[in-house]
């Protein structure tokens, strides 16, 4: 196929209809072959988006429809779907409102919420990162440390929070403690196991090179490391926002967590199962956007 | 002793696991001189890697010393390239960047960036990869793999080039097709080779001289063959040889039919 005047070709608009075929355009038929495959991709991609969207969309409706039925117009217990909507209307249609004080939409909770799992997360990826790299790397600090942490994983969230408050004094930095020691332990463990699975192969490159032991972290242990590490950030990233959302319920103040906890205490349930609905939602694309980064900066480094 | 360029001597090796020792290399001596090619065939798990590692570094000897060039040997470096029997490439380096990263560490101060560059692609284009420079190591084959290692290693100009089984996991097509190129390559070159194979034709083909090691454990050398043959070495031609019969006949004497008692 050639293109004479590819420019044209680019340049003119393509008010096709969807359904067209190539034997409707048979005097421009490499222009029409083209359009077509163009056609056929377009379909073909937005055949998987359908794939991706429409079962979760039909599930979500038979689900909401049967909790409607369940619940009918009780006005006590869990409100119905369309109660919800009436009664929580402004939250749902409007979460940038800020009224003063706690009295905001839900936008402005759940940034609170993340900008606090953002300081806690980097501080617990930062510091996991390297104990992990200590244990994995140290045979004795593995001895040492590994037993430990163990058994410090298995500690519930919440019971770091009395420890934390009393220690700190006050909220912000007791959710920031409950993140941290929430995240770290999954992100310690994975880069641990990371490091000492470095084939030998890697080692003896690096000592046939003699890369200095900066120049071997950073060429050779890091990237042999990411798709590791990056499994424990991603745990972690899940675990804080379970963390945070518990750890605001009992501090106050602002976060999602409050908020919910708040509206509870005035018997305001559509409010939280919309609050329920943002926290959810957040979790999942944080999840994603930890996975999706992971996949970025591990480009190839997973096969060999 | 001690004339050679590289000169192993009396070295033996002794692996200790808790209370449980294993002698495994015992008194190897050896002399290769500068642009020799040596191979060294045995069978399975007798020492041949761990005879190669020693020469490298990357393990200590229990006694005796490797002398390269009028120095002992206490250390991997450099100067004593090894091409590992599974390439061995860096998954999330480009084919190019795996070469640089040798040529960057080993020549920096010494070639300015653009020599280094250059360097990196002349190493490259005389294992035939300059097409895939930019491809990372899972998506080219594994011939394509191991030439990449082999680049590698030359880029470090190093005094002695060891080659662990380079071949050991290619199909015979490609095998022999990677066999030409190191036999052109050392030809030009004049790289002083030590080289583990399993394969007696191959040990023939590109050797000076073929080390036949005894079993393990405590092994050792059991006969030096030398391969008188002229170079190049053209496979064809030298298959009806005599010299080569000759040889080849003598390895697997040793291999087959001395040590089956
Ligand atoms: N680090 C080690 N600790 C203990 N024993 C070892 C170690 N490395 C190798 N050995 C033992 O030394 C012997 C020789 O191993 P080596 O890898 O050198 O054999 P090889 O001749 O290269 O075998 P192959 O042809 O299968 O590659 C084996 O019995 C092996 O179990
Ligand atoms: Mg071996």
């Amino acid at each position: 196929m050639t293109f004479p005047k590819p420019s044209f070709v680019e340049a003119q608009p393509v008010p096709a209809p969807l359904n067209e075929t190539p034997s409707t355009v048979p005097s421009t038929a490499p222009t029409g072959e083209l359009r077509a495959s163009r056609l056929s991709e377009l379909g073909r991609q937005g055949r998987g988006v359908a794939a991706a969207v429409i079962p979760p969309a039909v599930t979500l409706l038979v689900l909401l429809a049967l909790w409607q039925g369940a619940a009918g117009d009780s006005y006590t217990g869990v409100p119905s779907p369309q109660r919800i909507w009436i009664e929580s209307k402004d939250l749902i249609t409007d979460p940038f409102f800020d009224r003063g004080g706690v009295d905001k939409g839900l936008f402005w909770h759940v940034l609170t919420s993340l900008s606090r799992v953002g300081v806690g997360f980097s501080l617990s990826a930062v510091c996991g990162v390297m104990l992990g790299v200590l244990i994995g790397a140290n045979r004795w600090a593995h001895r040492g440390l590994d037993p430990i942490f163990q058994v410090l994983r298995t500690v519930p969230p919440l019971a770091w929070l009395p420890i934390s408050l009393a220690a700190f004094q006050q909220a912000q930095p007791s959710a920031l403690f409950v993140i941290f020691v929430t995240s770290i332990w999954p992100i310690i463990i994975n880069t641990a196991v990371g490091v000492r699975n470095i084939p030998d192969d890697y080692r003896n490159v690096a000592r046939v090179l003699r890369l200095s032991p900066a120049e071997y972290f950073f060429k050779i242990l890091l990237p042999a490391t990411t798709p590791y590490i990056f499994t424990g950030l991603r745990i972690g990233i899940g675990m804080s926002w379970l963390a945070i959302v518990a750890s605001e319920m009992l501090l106050g103040g602002v976060g999602v967590g409050f908020f919910i906890w708040d509206q509870y205490n005035s018997g305001r349930i559509s409010d939280i199962v919309v609050a329920l609905a943002w926290v959810g939602l957040t979790g999942f694309f944080l999840d994603r956007i930890v996975a999706l980064a992971g996949r970025i900066v591990s480009r190839g480094s997973a096969l060999s | 002793m001690g004339k050679a360029y590289l000169s192993i001597e009396g070295v033996g090796v002794t692996f200790q696991k808790g209370s449980a020792r294993s002698e495994v290399l015992c008194d190897i001596n050896l002399q290769v001189d500068q642009g020799e090619f040596v191979s060294i065939i045995g069978h399975s798990g007798c020492g041949k890697s761990t005879l190669l590692n020693v020469v490298a570094g990357l393990i200590p000897v229990t006694t005796g010393a490797v002398i390269l060039d009028r120095e002992a040997v206490e250390a991997p470096g450099p100067e004593r390239a090894v091409v590992f029997q599974n390439h061995s490439l860096l998954p999330w380096l480009s084919v190019r960047e795996n070469v640089s990263l040798a040529v960057d560490k080993v020549f920096r101060g010494v070639k300015s960036a653009a020599e280094r560059k250059a360097w990196t692609e002349h190493n490259l284009d005389l294992v035939k990869m300059t097409h895939a420079m930019d491809k990372r190591p899972s998506e080219i084959s594994g011939g394509m793999k191991q030439r990449v290692g082999i680049a590698r290693a030359l880029a470090m100009q190093p005094k002695v080039l060891l080659l662990d089984e380079p071949f050991g996991a290619l199909d015979a097509l490609t095998r022999a097709h990677l066999q030409d190129s190191v036999m052109e390559i050392q030809t030009a070159l004049k790289n002083t080779v030590l080289m583990i194979t399993h394969d007696v034709d191959e040990a023939v083909l590109l050797s000076d001289r073929i080390v036949m090691m005894t079993n393990g454990p405590r092994a050792s050398i059991g006969n030096i063959l030398p391969v008188t043959l002229d170079r190049p070495r053209d496979r064809l031609a030298v298959a009806e040889d005599p010299v080569y019969v000759h040889a080849r006949a003598g390895v697997i004497e040793f291999l087959y039919a001395r040590r089956a008692a």
